[in-house]
């Protein structure tokens, strides 16, 4: 059988919103978005995709699977990776896969959902995710599949049954070797994703999603780990001193007196 | 998943050259913290590696009261999956309410592996920790690339949690306190299926990001790699080194390893200037943390100004060179 990658891609709100579009409601437990902030295809998951399809465009028999878990979804955004041109797209859309601070019952679904696609020999996924920034779905699902994980790569290449991917490190990587099936997760260093082509934006209006609820998984919620108490707008306690001067050049003349006059440098 | 047998907090350490990391530290005197709260209970700790035992020692007498060692060679003990057998080796024995990690390269993955491996899930990236009144772990951590602070209740025991370097402050070390070592059995090698191939190392020129005092860090308004030569002048006037936003490594002006932010370093210099950064809460995730923070950009109402302690709003091209030549008369 050629090998079956599924890519683990969450939907999230555009992680380039400015600070200042988030607030908090009256409970002060729920996180808002206020104006029309869109939905993306969590940044990392992108970098996923295309580590994918870099695999695939090694040898173009292998085939990818996109899985999404959420409540609702924006088609036209969580088909993006079938655009870039990944082959298939299963949605794990029930109300009760809440987007919630606690991932034990998403990486449930996600792992019962990897069972349900039959063979899978390897699962790629964004190192992280850009609301909560968890990033232990992806390793929650190996644990639970009792797979090896590579984390944080920033390079993935497959051979026969092996799977070698470049391990990111502050002052450079490691080759590290798994035997599939096995979980791997991508960080930006890959390199930018892909933009779809016309050919599959209009192939990817074709496909249709799967759609699986928790019930057709058979899985149902575990106890719960974690609870948001509360969130809030961090605290603004920085007073800013801001320099002026008869110029730009007076400016930065005085900065540099300030900050040495403060002890600063 | 309760079990009311559990007590104490256990801290999965790394070792750096026979001692406990410096995070690791960090996170003994985080834990004593919260053992106040805790009449009777025991700090405990895991140490695998090179020399555990003589690392133990030091963890003793950092306040720790019982030390779980596991000889290994360094290589196979800095591997996750052996890290992530040895605290589950030491929270069998120990069984802890609460267990905590720091989020370092390797923590940011043993911590959450370890968690799911106990049947729960991991409290990430805290920058405090404390205990509600029903005894239960509660923390606070950003969320969305830091735009919001969150306090997030671990219901689970043992509850597990992934602390953030330089959160706390380690303790003076007092080698009169006594505490037990408790050696473990554990084959580390035979724990690891991801094999290490090869380390590349590539030399990190000048000081590293995380261990400098003064960082210089530009961003897209720059508006190319040259003005980051520049950069490097200020920061070797400073005895500093350089940074850059997203943006900038995007553009391909500068190397990854350069960036500042929720995907680049985290830092926490004494000094933090940013030059034509507009302040971004990804990249405020990375330098939020610094003592001062200084900001130059054209844009009065950029984000950058919520954030710095000093700001000129300014072309940097007329700002930076006539900011250089006062330090250089200053500094003389």
């Amino acid at each position: 059988m050629p090998l079956h990658i599924v890519v683990l891609a969450k939907q999230v709100t555009d992680s380039e919103a400015p600070a200042s579009a988030y607030s908090v409601d009256a409970t002060g437990k729920r996180v808002v978005l206020q104006g029309s902030v869109p939905f993306i295809v969590n940044g990392f998951d992108e970098n996923a995709v295309e580590a994918a399809l870099r695999i695939k465009d090694a040898a173009p028999d292998r085939r990818i699977t996109v899985v999404s878990a959420g409540t609702e979804f924006a088609l036209d955004v969580v088909k993006k990776p079938v655009a870039m041109g990944a082959e298939a797209l299963v949605l794990l859309q029930d109300g009760a896969f809440q987007n919630t601070i606690d991932p034990l019952f998403t990486v449930r679904a996600l792992a019962a959902a990897i069972h349900k696609l039959g063979q899978v020999d390897l699962v790629l996924a964004g190192r992280q995710a850009s609301d909560w920034d968890n990033s232990q779905v992806p390793l929650g699902v190996a644990e639970t599949l009792g797979w090896p994980v590579i984390h944080v790569t920033q390079r993935v290449d497959v051979s026969g049954a092996t799977v070698r991917a470049h391990r990111v490190l502050p002052d450079g990587h490691e080759v590290v070797e798994a035997p599939l099936p096995a979980v791997v997760t991508v960080s930006n260093e890959l390199g930018s994703p892909r933009y779809p082509n016309m050919r599959g934006i209009m192939a990817s209006k074709r496909v249709q999603p799967t759609v699986w609820t928790a019930a057709d998984l058979g899985v149902s919620r575990p106890a719960p780990a974690l609870e948001l108490a509360a969130a809030a707008l961090p605290k603004r306690t920085v007073e800013t001193e801001l320099i002026k001067g008869d110029d730009d050049a007076d400016a930065g003349r005085k900065l540099a007196m300030r900050l040495r006059e403060a002890r600063l440098l | 998943m309760t079990d009311s047998n559990a007590q104490g907090v256990l801290v999965v350490g790394e070792i750096e050259h026979g001692a406990p990391s410096a995070a690791t530290l960090e996170l003994l005197a985080a834990g004593r913290a919260l053992l106040r709260k805790l009449p009777g209970e025991h700090l405990s700790a895991v140490l695998a590696g090179e020399r555990a035992a003589d690392a133990a020692a030091r963890a003793i007498a950092a306040g720790v009261d019982i030390v779980y060692t596991i000889e290994a060679d360094a290589d196979v003990a800095s591997h996750p999956d052996a890290l992530v057998a040895a605290g589950l080796e030491a929270a069998k024995a120990a069984s802890p309410r609460i267990v905590l990690g720091p989020r370092t390269v390797l923590g940011r993955e043993v911590l959450p592996r370890l968690a799911f491996r106990l049947g729960t899930a991991l409290a990430q990236d805290c920058t405090a920790l404390d205990l509600d009144d029903q005894r239960r772990l509660t923390v606070t951590r950003p969320i969305y690339g830091g735009a919001i602070q969150a306090t997030v209740t671990c219901l689970s025991t043992p509850s597990v949690a992934a602390v953030r370097p330089k959160a706390y402050d380690a303790e003076v070390a007092d080698s009169g306190r006594a505490g037990t070592v408790v050696p473990l059995t554990l084959d580390l090698a035979s724990t690891v299926r991801a094999r290490l191939v090869e380390r590349v190392t590539r030399p990190v020129e000048g000081k590293r990001l995380e261990d400098a005092r003064v960082i210089v860090s530009g961003g897209r308004g720059l508006g190319g790699p040259e003005p980051f030569k520049k950069l490097e002048e200020l920061a070797g006037l400073l005895h500093g080194t350089v940074g850059a936003s997203r943006a900038a490594v995007d553009a391909g002006w500068v190397p990854a390893a350069m960036q500042v932010g929720l995907t680049g370093k985290t830092v926490t210099p004494d000094v933090y200037i940013a030059v034509g950064i507009s302040g971004a809460s990804q990249h405020m995730a990375g330098c939020g943390s610094a003592k001062t923070i200084v900001a130059i950009n054209k844009d009065p109402n950029a984000t950058i100004f919520k954030h710095a302690h000093y700001g000129v709003a300014g072309d940097w091209q007329k700002v930076l060179p006539a900011f250089m030549d006062q330090l250089h008369e200053l500094l003389r």
